[in-house]
């Protein structure tokens, strides 16, 4: 899984983060929050990273190698061992109360709405 | 080279020409014959073959699946990978708005034609971290042998 093409950046600028590819994600929100199923199969807890800068949510995992010595590969059609996925967020969420949990590969993400955001019915009045 | 308008290199179309061709190139489409099992580039779960000196190894990425369900065959030198994936989107009486739905759900099914140096009899299977590890010793005859030269 060794990917010889990958372009290792020297350098640090913000701009030029390694290559990494776009993890599968559902996305669904109901009254209390919102949930991001992502998939990332091939990364373990230790290698996994959530961020949140400001307004963005970054979710970052890179695959733990564990291919034995001397594989030479024959067929990849994965070849880049890194996710990386930015959303950004509304303020209506609490990002201070998110819940992650990732199993098999699969990250499990939930942002609560702030206490105050939940959905209120708004009465109409007429006249 | 030039013979058609979509291969000036210049033109505003050429590099949509350009581009298709390095993406071919990219999933392996060039035109050069592909194995009657091939699947289309993309289709879940993507899949990746090496070999060491003793084994062949498979490593299909197939995050939240139930270990117990998935289901591994090797027949007569092609190796069948099947399994299942539930949606993780509740469905019923809880209102859900879904914005995005990109993971795959439901059933698949990969095989990959193995080369002849393999046994059949020594495989084993690991699921770990939603990436599933086929192992396939090959046969003794055709491991590198060191001869000593008296």
């Amino acid at each position: 899984m060794n990917d010889k093409q990958h372009p290792v950046s020297q350098g640090t600028a913000a701009s030029e983060l390694p290559r990494a590819v776009l993890p599968n994600v559902d996305v669904f929100e109901d009254a209390s929050g919102i949930t991001l199923l992502a998939d990332m199969p091939g990364v373990r807890r230790e290698q996994l990273e959530l961020k949140v800068e400001g307004d963005a949510l970054v979710i970052e995992g890179v695959v733990q190698p564990f291919t034995p010595e001397g594989l030479e590969a024959i067929y990849a059609e994965v070849r880049v061992p890194q996710y990386r996925r930015s959303f950004t967020l509304s303020r209506e969420l609490d990002t201070a109360r998110i819940e992650a949990s990732l199993k098999d590969g699969v990250l499990t993400l939930r942002i609560p709405k702030q206490e105050h955001a939940q959905p209120r019915r708004i009465a109409v009045s007429v006249g | 080279m030039y013979e058609s308008f979509l291969n000036y290199p210049s033109s505003l179309f050429g590099q949509f020409e350009r581009l298709r061709r390095e993406l071919d190139d990219a999933f392996g489409v060039s035109g050069l014959a592909s194995s009657i099992r091939s699947a289309t580039p993309g289709t879940a779960p993507a899949v990746n073959v090496g070999r060491t000196s003793t084994s062949v190894e498979v490593y299909a990425f197939a995050p939240g699946l139930d270990a117990g369900k998935i289901d591994v065959t090797l027949d007569r030198g092609v190796l069948r990978i099947s399994g299942e994936r539930a949606s993780g989107i509740p469905a019923g009486e809880r209102a859900v708005q879904v914005y995005t739905r990109e993971r795959s759900v439901g059933s698949f099914t990969r095989a990959i034609a193995l080369p002849d140096d393999v046994d059949p009899a020594r495989v084993e299977a690991r699921y770990r971290d939603g990436v599933l590890q086929v192992s396939i010793a090959l046969r003794e005859s055709a491991q590198p042998k060191r001869i000593t030269v008296q």
